[in-house]
């Protein structure tokens, strides 16, 4: 049923997309040059592909959480954050076809990756870059890519196998092996989820750095999983299943997404504070494109509503975090709101002054979104919606806050 | 608190499960309980007591509106009227600027009025002599009080009565005389 309602997105996607960029294509190449349009579809590719990996790996990450910290409140919902692991492969392989794609087509997302930049003798010679060489180069960026999907889906992949085991034969021997591989999973991603931002979000801009730019992403990307995890579980309750959710899980789901709003808003904050006090040049450029080019300054102050003040003011309250429509509408803004973080990081990187946001932005974001859901969906109905044999699951029944 | 003769009829519990049943059974027979007092937290009391949620995140909210108004308004004061001053480059008026100090008196106002807002509603002073309805409540007693006035329409004998059904382990007499 709801993959029906998924196809028909990404059916509706993929014609506006192909609609979409064809038309603003045209007007696109005769105010500015050559293919740009052609370089939306990547840099569009891209948000979407750093998006929902990022919500992938969160579902993963949430998984592993509860099991390293013992907790057996989400025990009856762990299954929905489970079933979010399986985009993890498929993500791994767009993202590196993207890459691969648009280095080909000389629509490069990156532009350390245009050639002679790192060559002392080419007129295009960039000594920043030349810096960093070492590290911003294709084989190890591609290398690295491909360790943090191999290695989080083998992690992921333990998890999950332990935890189907754990329906079969019950027990608690199965929890202990889960809880190991989780506290593996977490101390691979406290180093990953900083180095993948890096590389897949912060590397768009190769002369900018920020300290804090691992963490910021994270943050942005665990609000984004939160909010499609509770959208997902409290669409579920509605219909009937998850008998063993109640208010009180759902109040725990939207305090962590309102805790980690303000989160999110504190690194926001720290980060531009900063370089908008000290102004130096080449640290504030990041900003200056974002801030003082007319086109995305308003997406830059929306990104800060969407994302902070509303959250921040709805989920205030304890009975609008009890409220499933209340909390519904939240996730759905939150979801859109950091999908615009992401258009913001990457965006201004890829297309400098051409960016543009119309159909075919939309488009992309549905085609993703639906294809993440019925990924996601497929999986979570091919195994039970509750861990049965869980040893925690009584606890969660009488979870009362 | 007490500022005429009071009298009070106390029910001592042993256990909390009993003591959970046994408030739930008293107010049941239509006793207005005056207040319980456990030696450690006890979960559900509060639904049994039927207490309403306390008030204390408006009063949060609100104290904490007043500080973000207060830094608002000070620091566009201080910087754009009465002393401006260039500071790095910016504008008089650079409100990231002022952010910081929004955030931080916004919390020390929130964190200081709740504070407050606690103290009085609970009657919580510096030299007020505290109510000890029995001691035993500071160690393995759970202890119900009812306040005799408050409950004119049942007789005596009937509330101890209802106490000892409701399971207490003993029952006591307590009253605190008049202070003026």
């Amino acid at each position: 049923m709801i993959g029906l309602v998924g196809a028909v997105l990404a059916l509706l996607g993929a014609v506006i997309a192909a609609t979409g960029g064809g038309h603003h294509g045209e007007t696109a190449e005769a105010a500015h040059h050559g293919a740009s349009w052609v370089k939306r579809i990547f840099s569009s590719l891209w948000i979407n592909n750093v998006y929902f990996t990022g919500i992938a790996i969160i579902g993963v990450f949430f998984v592993a959480l509860q099991y390293v910290t013992q907790s057996g409140w989400s025990a009856p919902l762990k299954r929905i954050p489970e079933a979010f692991g399986y985009w993890l492969p498929i993500a791994g392989v767009l993202m590196l076809a993207a890459f691969f794609a648009s280095n080909f087509t000389h629509n490069n997302i990156f532009h350390w990756t245009h050639a002679g930049l790192t060559n002392p003798s080419s007129p295009d010679f960039d000594p920043i870059i030349y810096n960093k060489r070492a590290y911003l180069n294709q084989p190890f960026f591609i290398a690295r890519t491909v360790i943090y999907f191999a290695v989080w889906f083998f992690l992921f992949a333990k998890i999950r196998k332990y935890s189907l085991l754990e329906d079969k034969i019950g027990g608690t021997e199965p929890w202990y092996k889960m809880r190991r591989f989780s506290t593996i999973f977490i101390i691979f991603f406290a180093v990953t989820s900083s180095t993948s931002a890096w590389d897949w979000v912060m590397s768009v801009d190769p002369h900018w750095f920020s300290t804090l730019f691992g963490w910021y992403t994270f943050s942005s990307y665990f609000v984004a999983g939160l909010a499609v995890i509770t959208y997902i579980v409290i669409r579920l309750k509605e219909k009937g299943y998850l008998q063993l959710v109640n208010q009180n899980h759902i109040h725990d789901l939207g305090k962590f997404i309102f805790g980690f709003s303000i989160f999110w808003a504190y690194l926001w904050v720290s980060q531009y504070l900063l370089y908008y006090y000290a102004n130096i040049p080449e640290e504030i450029i990041y900003f200056y494109d974002r801030v003082k080019n007319d086109f995305y300054s308003p997406f830059f102050f929306l990104n800060v509503i969407l994302n902070f003040a509303f959250p921040f003011l709805v989920l205030m309250t304890r009975d609008s975090k009890r409220q499933f429509r209340i909390l519904k509408m939240t996730c759905i803004v939150v979801v859109i709101g950091h999908w615009l973080d992401f258009y913001l990081a990457i965006t201004p990187g890829v297309m400098q002054k051409d960016g543009a946001f119309g159909l075919l932005e939309i488009g992309f974001a549905m085609l993703y979104l639906s294809a993440f859901g019925y990924v996601v969906l497929t999986n979570l109905s091919k195994a039970g919606l509750v861990a049965k044999h869980h040893p925690m699951l009584e606890e969660a029944k009488h979870h009362h806050i | 608190m007490s500022t005429q003769s009071n009298k009070f009829i106390l029910g001592i519990y042993d256990d909390e499960d009993v003591l959970l049943q046994g408030v739930a059974k008293v107010r049941e027979s239509g006793v207005k309980i005056h207040e319980v007092f456990t030696p450690f937290p006890v979960h559900g009391l509060e639904h049994v007591l039927g207490y309403e949620r306390s008030k204390m995140p408006r009063a949060a909210f609100l104290f904490g509106t007043v500080g973000m108004i207060l830094a608002l308004v000070m620091m566009y004061y201080m910087s754009y009227f009465d002393w401006p001053m260039i500071i790095g480059g910016k504008d008089f008026a650079a409100f990231p600027d002022f952010v910081p100090i929004i955030f931080e008196l916004t919390v020390l106002l929130g964190s200081f009025g709740m504070c407050f807002t606690f103290f009085i509603s609970n009657d919580l002073k510096p030299y007020k002599k505290p109510v000890i309805f029995d001691i035993r409540a500071t160690d393995d007693k759970h202890v119900m009080a009812i306040e005799l006035k408050k409950n004119s329409k049942l007789s005596y004998d009937k509330l101890t009565e209802i106490l000892t059904n409701s399971g207490a382990a003993e029952i006591m007499d307590k009253t605190f005389e008049a202070k003026s």
